[in-house]
């Protein structure tokens, strides 16, 4: 509470990419994506030219690169996984430091990390510059079914309620004097995010009464506003 | 209103609940609620007080007995229109709010029963105009107060224009001004009015009459005044005003 603005991912600014509608940034955005994972990896230019693109978008869009580096670390599992192709893929090898690498495994990693970055740079573009509620609006008018837009509309509202009982329930942990530090720790963490599930589940159904106390009847009708 | 005067808007004859699990809450509720009342109903934890307000809507129905509003017969058939005659405030407003804004929230309900466009904008501002909350309308209901949520959670029944309010425990977890603002917009609402709650001070200063809820029959039922100073009645229910709190020299 108490932030006029959004969300931990949106960036408040005013700039032509934050009043571009939404629809045709989500519909530009999956372009650039389905365009990009198509490139074959040797097209090393056509790799630079994305980058350019997407920095002076960034550029444009005011948002401060920092604030999207330290977003970025999303993408350390696909880093992981890349790391570890040279190491288990087959074919020739070339030899780094004394030590036998997949040429082909290489290749993949080099391509798989270039675009991985390129797609996740993007999305962190349009969520820094893009309200989660605009974001629902233009999935919407891009004729995703209502059904799906409604849920991710539930899941921005209670992001924030739950990992405030998230929080809540920490605290509560932290001020009996336990701090998870170590791995036999984790049973305790676990059962915390069990009782975080129970909790967000039973609100579920108080959410459902509530609706269901308005009249909603399970159809689509709340879709797009006429 | 086509309604003769003479039928009560809440008619509950016998109803009596028992849950899946064998639990039973009510046994044999009777109770009327008059148009333009505002009563209160009173019991300690556990006396059955949810359970009843589930009952007013449809959401549980009587394993026996009769619920009826303006003479409508809660049964599934008429579960729509009850459900626009009958609005309920629930306790906890992150409940309750569960759209984007504050407006979609509002818009809700009568979206539910049809209406579009420049009609549902006009009804969604004048129930937010009424609890004091529309130059909240386009904000996130979790970027709000409590206070602030649990005034447009009302907001969100009163768009339906209902001939009940039934609200459940309206004063929890506010703040002493947060309650007096409550009571002033519920105290300047011209509708029925019933709820439900521990909070005796906020019954008395809310509702000329209350109904004593207490093992799930009604106990008693009277003027709030009445109730609250008949020391045998508040103890053999589990009633108990808070410490330093005198009902006559209110």
């Amino acid at each position: 509470m108490g932030a006029a603005h959004g969300h931990r991912l949106h960036f408040h600014g005013h700039s032509p990419l934050h009043r571009a509608p939404a629809h045709l940034k989500v519909a530009a955005l999956v372009t650039f994506m389905l365009v990009v994972v198509a490139t074959p990896h040797a097209w090393v230019p056509a790799f630079v030219a994305y980058a350019v693109v997407l920095a002076a978008l960034v550029a444009l869009s005011g948002v401060p690169v920092g604030y999207l580096a330290r977003r970025m670390v999303v993408e350390t599992p696909v880093l992981v996984f890349a790391a570890l192709l040279p190491f288990v893929a087959t074919g020739p090898e070339v030899d780094v430091l004394g030590i036998g690498l997949s040429e082909p495994g290489l290749v993949a990693a080099g391509g798989l990390v270039t675009k991985a970055t390129l797609g996740v740079l993007g999305s962190l573009l349009l969520a820094a510059t893009t309200e989660p509620r605009d974001l629902l609006a233009g999935l919407e008018r891009l004729r995703v079914p209502s059904q799906l837009v409604q849920i991710m509309g539930f899941m921005v509202r209670y992001l924030d309620v739950v990992t405030d009982e998230l929080r809540r329930m920490r605290t509560a942990r932290e001020s009996r004097g336990f701090t998870a530090r170590d791995p036999r720790h984790w049973p305790v963490v676990a059962r915390s995010a069990g009782a975080l599930f129970i909790r967000s589940f039973e609100r579920g159904e108080r959410v459902h009464l509530a609706m269901i106390a308005r009249g909603y009847d399970g159809s689509a009708r709340q879709g797009a506003r006429p | 209103m086509t309604t003769p005067v003479t039928t009560p808007v809440l008619d509950l004859r016998s109803v009596a609940f028992a849950y899946p699990d064998g639990h039973q809450a009510l046994f044999g509720v009777d109770l009327q609620v008059q148009r333009g009342e505002r009563v209160a109903v009173l019991g300690p934890n556990g006396a059955g007080k949810t359970t009843l307000v589930l009952h007013l809507n449809g959401i549980l129905q009587p394993g026996a007995g009769s619920v009826a509003v303006s003479g409508l017969p809660v049964v599934r058939e008429n579960l729509q229109e009850i459900r626009r005659r009958v609005g309920i405030v629930f306790q906890d407003p992150d409940d309750q709010l569960f759209m984007g804004s504050v407006r979609d929230d509002v818009a809700f309900g009568p979206r539910n029963l049809g209406v579009r466009g420049a009609e549902l904008d006009r009804q969604v501002m004048r129930a937010l105009d009424l609890v004091g909350m529309a130059d909240f309308a386009d904000r996130p209901p979790h970027h709000l107060s409590f206070g602030q949520r649990r005034r447009v959670a009302v907001a969100t029944v009163l768009v339906m224009e209902p001939e009940i309010i039934v609200l459940d425990e309206p004063s929890s977890n506010l703040d002493p001004a947060s309650r007096r603002e409550l009571a002033d917009i519920l105290t300047g609402l011209d509708v029925t009015l019933m709820m439900v709650t521990h909070d005796l001070p906020y019954a008395l200063q809310l509702c000329p009459r209350s109904i004593v809820l207490s093992d799930g029959v009604v106990a008693a039922q009277g003027s709030t005044l009445d109730i609250l100073t008949d020391d045998a009645l508040m103890k053999s229910h589990r009633l108990e005003l808070p410490f330093g709190f005198d009902p006559h020299v209110c």
